[in-house]
């Protein structure tokens, strides 16, 4: 925990938590997205960074958590933050299903089925399946989320609720990080028959950290079916998948640090440079094999101790 | 209590026994046939030529493959069948010919892995850090402590795995298999890379890792360290048990010496 810079991280979160009173709606609307891309490349980074499975469809769970409050919301009317954990269950036991059978393959390969489990999500809403997704043009008329009484309208509010859960995720993630099952993922990535060699049974983390990553990811599409009020198939894109894979890579596989400060980066940047967006593809393209030739282990990369504090006691030995 | 020879009749209760192995790949067979037993507390070694199927009959054992005939009996229990993590939690453990650690990680979080499968906390009790969970994590760090300082590697523990020297990445992966708390222990090449003062500590290791009653099975080419700390060695040639008994009856065995003179130099 040398690296550990408690002042940086004060300056970060005060930084977020006053962003409000000095930036426009749009700024706000900015921050939020990246917010909610934070979320998502966090999730995704328990199965690509900590894990090490390639997991190139995360925007289907995504989709599936957001078409899940969407549905819960506009035709029983539950209030759309209750559906959250519904959301993240349901995301989850699909992602235990389509992951059961695909999850013994070798990372290039699972890359593969993961984006066609992506695609296949994402023509399913798009053809309206059970008659339920609204087809092309998707659901609409979400109403407002409400929190204790309070109705969250404003970029500003949902600016609180959105970066008070990438708080709360970061939280628990560290904590999960510094245990056995954190620990087990690690081992996963590094190297698979010596984990299963020393008693870790591979096949149950593997599906594990699908479930709670996508449950995760799920989550994270309330979130943004709540801001939106609209949720359509076009949000949930292969390219989804792909920037959320580029954070995580970027950042740094495994180190939540590094995967704040790139979603700022792919999300916040190209908003900066609005009047280049024709050149954006060019310049990520760019970036990214700079970074792979420069870098490959991204801006910053996960440090290899991960204990929790009872553990750290030892350290004086 | 450790003295044995191959012919006598009052021999220990075996721990492990294996009753005619076979395994095929494809059209090569790679282990034919092979039956013998490690007694409980003794330290068995498996020597052969280069391709004679030693480290085949290491992962038919664990589990990494399934063998094709034969029967793996391990504690009076049948182990054929059981995915490798399950075989671990019975009681055994092993180290790779190629070092297989988590090179990133540090020396104790590679430790720590071995006592993995003995905790309980899961994502829930992580997440929200419960007393229990918290207690586990304690023990699991002193237990892995604790192993590492058995093999001398108690300086190390904050050191990524990839940044110790050979010797003591192959101590490091014995000390994560002893975390796993085994009867038995397989070794397949343990001083495989080491130089002689390192294989010299490597034999007082055996020793004391033998005393804690742990009883070890272990592949080795230098001939040294076979015939000083094995007390009953079996032989292997292209996949077939050739010879099997005390050092001494091995080294006198008219095959065993055919199969080793041409092959490589005799110690």
């Amino acid at each position: 925990m040398k690296r550990f810079k408690p002042f940086t991280i004060a300056l970060f979160v005060a930084s977020l938590v006053f962003a409000p009173l000095f930036l426009n709606t749009y700024q706000v609307d900015v921050l939020n997205s990246i917010g909610l891309y934070t979320l998502l490349a966090l999730s995704l980074n328990l199965i690509l960074g900590e894990a090490g499975l390639f997991n190139m469809g995360h925007a289907a769970f995504y989709a599936i958590g957001a078409y899940t409050s969407a549905i819960l919301n506009t035709r029983y009317q539950i209030p759309i933050l209750w559906t959250l954990p519904l959301s993240g269950l349901i995301a989850g036991l699909f992602a235990l299903v389509v992951a059961r059978p695909v999850v013994h393959l070798r990372g290039d390969y699972l890359l593969i089925v993961t984006i066609g489990v992506g695609e296949i999500v994402r023509i399913a809403l798009v053809n309206d399946v059970f008659g339920l997704t609204g087809g092309a043009n998707g659901i609409f008329s979400i109403s407002r989320p409400k929190l204790l009484g309070f109705t969250i309208r404003q970029p500003q509010e949902f600016h609180y609720l959105i970066w008070g859960f990438v708080a709360l995720t970061i939280f628990l993630f560290i904590r999960l990080k510094q245990s056995r099952f954190g620990r087990a993922l690690n081992y996963l990535r590094e190297d698979e028959v010596a984990a299963e060699g020393i008693g870790i049974d591979t096949n149950y983390y593997k599906l594990a950290v699908f479930g709670l990553g996508a449950a995760w990811a799920g989550m994270a599409g309330t979130l943004f079916a709540a801001k939106m009020t609209i949720v359509s198939p076009e949000s949930f894109s292969f390219w989804e998948s792909v920037m959320l894979f580029m954070i995580v890579i970027l950042g740094g596989a495994g180190s939540i640090t590094g995967i704040v400060v790139a979603a700022f980066l792919v999300i916040g940047l190209p908003e900066l440079f609005r009047e280049f967006a024709g050149a954006r593809m060019l310049v990520f393209g760019l970036v990214m094999m700079v970074m792979m030739v420069v870098r490959p282990q991204g801006l910053l990369p996960a440090r290899s101790q991960q204990l929790s504090p009872t553990l750290l006691k030892e350290s004086n030995r | 209590m450790n003295s044995f020879s191959a012919n006598d009749g009052d021999r220990e209760l075996p721990l492990l026994a294996l009753q005619g192995l076979t395994k095929t790949f494809g059209g090569l067979t790679a282990v034919k046939d092979v039956s013998f037993t490690v007694e409980k507390g003794a330290i068995v070694g498996l020597i052969g030529p280069n391709g004679a199927g030693k480290t085949t009959v290491f992962n038919l054992i664990t589990g990494n493959y399934q063998s094709d005939r034969g029967q793996i009996i391990f504690a009076d229990q049948l182990l054929n069948g059981l995915r490798t993590h399950r075989i671990i939690m019975r009681g055994l453990a092993r180290t790779f010919q190629n070092i297989r650690l988590f090179h990133q990680l540090t020396a104790l979080e590679n430790v720590l892995a071995g006592c993995h499968y003995r905790m309980r906390g899961g994502i829930i009790a992580s997440m929200l850090r419960f007393p229990t969970q918290q207690h586990e994590e304690q023990a699991a760090a002193d237990c892995a402590w604790r192993e590492l300082e058995f093999v001398g590697l108690g300086q190390y523990g904050w050191i990524a795995a990839k940044n110790l020297s050979y010797g003591d990445q192959r101590r490091l992966e014995i000390a994560r298999a002893l975390a796993t708390q085994p009867r038995l222990l397989i070794l397949d090449e343990p001083a495989g890379g080491m130089n002689e003062q390192e294989t010299k500590a490597l034999i007082g290791l055996i020793g004391q890792i033998q005393e804690r009653g742990i009883t070890i099975l272990l592949i080795e080419h230098d001939m040294r360290l076979v015939m000083q700390v094995c007390e009953k060695l079996v032989v292997l040639e292209y996949g077939s048990k050739i010879a099997e008994g005390s050092p001494d009856q091995v080294r006198c065995d008219s095959k065993v010496i055919e199969a080793y003179l041409g092959a490589e130099d005799e110690a």
